[in-house]
């Protein structure tokens, strides 16, 4: 396994990260809510076999402040697929969770032959008033950890700051993740996909948390029926709205099995 | 100096477990605890509350903006004001004020606006708060991350709106418009009504206030002793700006009992000021701070600002004293001033010449504090404290204060009279 590599591409003057790591047949990952403040074991599982592009969202951790000058959905949309042709994920298999499984659902849907698989971990976009996602924005600051993760601790281990990190911008990092999310997706996460899932035409893999709090599992049988061709839902057991976290080997056993 | 009397409209009857029993006052209150029949007279008792201070001599009767909240009942304070502009002559309208954002088009704040300083003969102020993170954020869902840019392109819009003299044509990054023309105009066109602008304590809303020339309002509950650190940033900006220190640049909001002794005071305004900072102030944390809602600057402010506090913020009785709920607390941590005139005057001015604010905000209506109280507080202090306040910053001009119609050009308003009253007839 090749060493991990630190890069950045430009989306719209903004400088986003990129992540490097591994060999193989190349496959991008958007992150969830929160972003990646850190390199994850999730990532090392895939990079066993696979060489993992990890592009930063604008507004997420390594993503500067790019997400304060995307104003409408479509600036989203196409600031992701800059960020992924730049990045070099263009015709590669893509995961996406959480709030960048919206925009990876997008990018199929959208950019037809751009994405080669997918695979969508809980991902944003729908809302149904009849059960309702739980409001990320509106939490008491304790709620949060255990609302992210099964288990509260892997996300206090996500946003904790490293030793030797600066005491003013991390915390600053991390509400901005937090803001770059609420961008795009206040008030409901609801960016009314629905309307573009028909034309995902790739083999698309739906992963679930089976004990997600912020999007109920049963949203995925909504994204099944949603999409064009079909796509195969599985529950990752004992995982939250972040399964990549909860359950990293489960999680990286199921995509590469999609994905091979 | 100009004292001014603010109601927030305070619904008077939230139960007395209703800190236990409800997560918060505010966004999710339950619609069982609103009675609109006893809100009829709520409404009814706020209004002679304000046309009351208006009879008695105050400057400015002051009204405000808020949503799903239970202490604060003006969704549409244009709704208030516009019946005070008939209820009142000389008295100026202070809204305090609309929450641009929230407007759709803002254009219709410019309209509305025009409207009250027209039926007023010209005695509107325009109060233009971002708003609360709970009003924009949750009980209207505007976004946090763009509220600010929205805010300032929506202010940029009213303004053009009130001046420019053609039908003009608004290509914002928010706002399209082919046609702005609106009518009425503001009778304030030398050149548009005083806009004053509510906000916490940002360095960039007092830098923007200075380089516009607007009245920056600090409208915190906490009094004057908490309010202290803000006002004195306020005035060290204007100083760097190379800004004077007129008082009129600032306004400041105060909570006031007065009664013939301190004793009478407490006895008078316990409950009332209790009822306040216990049930009024009990807001869910969770609907406290969209991501985004704080500017990155402010934030690091606020962070390097709270590692240089922490010591004193570790100390509990600095931390008990933030959340007062009881009256001792309430006062002695300057939420409220309680006193008997001569009292009053003397924390008045210790208020006014402390934090150079020379208009002052009064709530002398708060909680649960019934008419006959409200009214007797509002009289006695127009009395016996206004007359001897009133001299401060005697040297300063107030720039920013209404320019109405000369008396005798205004409309005469004729009180209402009942059909009854002209025609018996009428009568059921």
């Amino acid at each position: 396994m090749s060493d991990l590599k630190t890069t950045a591409v430009e989306v719209n003057g903004f400088p986003c990260r990129v992540w490097t790591k591994g060999s193989g047949p190349a496959v991008g990952f958007l992150a969830g809510l929160g972003g990646l403040p850190r390199w994850l074991p999730f990532l090392d599982e895939l990079a066993k076999t696979r060489t993992v592009i990890v592009p930063s969202l604008p507004g997420y951790p390594g993503g500067s402040t790019g997400h304060t000058v995307l104003d409408t959905h479509l600036d989203w949309v196409l600031a992701v697929r800059q960020l992924l042709d730049k990045a070099g994920l263009t015709g590669c298999d893509l995961i996406g969770a959480s709030v960048g499984g919206a925009f990876a659902a997008e990018m199929a849907a959208v950019f037809p032959g751009r994405v080669k698989r997918l695979a969508l971990l809980a991902p944003f976009g729908l809302f149904d008033e009849k059960e309702p996602a739980t409001d990320p924005w509106a939490q008491r600051r304790d709620a949060v950890a255990g609302l992210m993760c099964a288990d509260a601790e892997k996300w206090t281990a996500l946003v904790s700051p490293p030793e030797g990190a600066n005491s003013v911008e991390w915390p600053i990092e991390m509400i901005r993740a937090a803001e770059a999310a609420a961008r795009a997706f206040w008030p409901l996460g609801n960016t009314r996909l629905e309307k573009r899932l028909g034309l995902i035409a790739v083999p698309t893999l739906l992963l679930w948390g089976e004990k997600d709090a912020v999007l109920p599992p049963s949203y995925a049988g909504k994204f099944a029926a949603g999409i064009g061709r079909g796509a195969r839902i599985e529950t990752v057991p004992g995982a939250g709205h972040l399964a990549y976290l909860d359950r990293p080997d489960a999680v990286a056993r199921a995509v590469l099995a999609h994905f091979s | 100096m100009k004292l001014m009397w603010f109601h927030l409209m305070p619904y008077t009857e939230l139960p007395e477990d209703f800190n236990k029993k409800h997560p918060s006052v505010w966004v999710d209150i339950h619609s069982s605890l609103f009675d609109p029949r006893r809100a009829h007279h709520m409404y009814n008792d706020f209004m002679d509350e304000l046309e009351y201070a208006a009879e008695v001599g105050f400057d400015a009767i002051c009204v405000n903006e808020h949503h799903s909240n239970g202490y604060g009942l003006m969704p549409s304070p244009n709704l208030i004001a516009a019946s005070l502009a008939r209820r009142t002559t000389d008295t100026a309208l202070c809204v305090m004020g609309n929450s641009l954002a929230l407007y759709n088009p803002p254009t219709r704040v410019a309209e509305e606006f025009a409207m009250i300083d027209c039926i007023s003969g010209g005695r509107l102020i325009a109060g233009f708060p971002v708003g609360s993170p709970m009003d924009t954020c949750y009980a209207y869902g505007q976004n946090p991350s763009s509220l600010r840019e929205r805010y300032l392109e929506a202010h940029d819009l009213v303004k053009r709106a009130w001046t420019e003299k053609d039908t003009f044509t608004f290509s914002g990054r928010f706002n399209q418009q082919r046609y702005v023309n609106i009518w009425p105009r503001p009778i304030q066109n030398e050149p548009h009504p005083p806009i004053w602008i509510p906000g916490g304590g940002s360095v960039e809303t007092w830098r923007w206030c200075a380089e516009m020339d607007y009245v920056y309002c600090y409208l915190s509950y906490y009094g004057y002793k908490a309010g202290l650190a803000t006002m004195n940033g306020f005035w060290n900006e204007m100083e760097k700006l190379g800004k004077d220190r007129n008082p009129y640049r600032a306004g400041f909001l105060q909570f006031v009992g007065v009664a013939e002794s301190r004793q009478q005071a407490l006895d008078l305004y316990t409950e009332p000021a209790e009822y306040f900072y216990g049930r009024c102030l009990h807001v869910d944390p969770r609907f406290a701070l969209p991501p985004g809602y704080t500017t990155e600057a402010t934030q690091r402010a606020g962070i390097e600002g709270m590692m240089t506090k922490a010591a004193n913020l570790a100390n509990p009785a600095t931390k008990a004293a933030l959340k007062a709920t009881n009256m001792k607390d309430i006062v002695d941590g300057g939420y409220v001033i309680v006193g008997s005139p001569d009292e009053v005057v003397e924390q008045i001015r210790h208020v006014a010449t402390s934090l150079n604010v020379g208009h002052l905000m009064l709530l002398l209506q708060y909680g649960n504090m019934s008419k006959d109280t409200t009214k007797y507080n509002t009289r006695l202090f127009a009395e016996k404290v206004m007359p001897k306040v009133k001299d401060l910053f005697g040297d300063w001009e107030d720039k920013w204060w209404p320019k109405p119609m000369a008396k005798g050009q205004r409309a005469a308003v004729p009180a209402y009279r009942a059909p009854s009253s002209i025609n018996p007839a009428a009568a059921e």
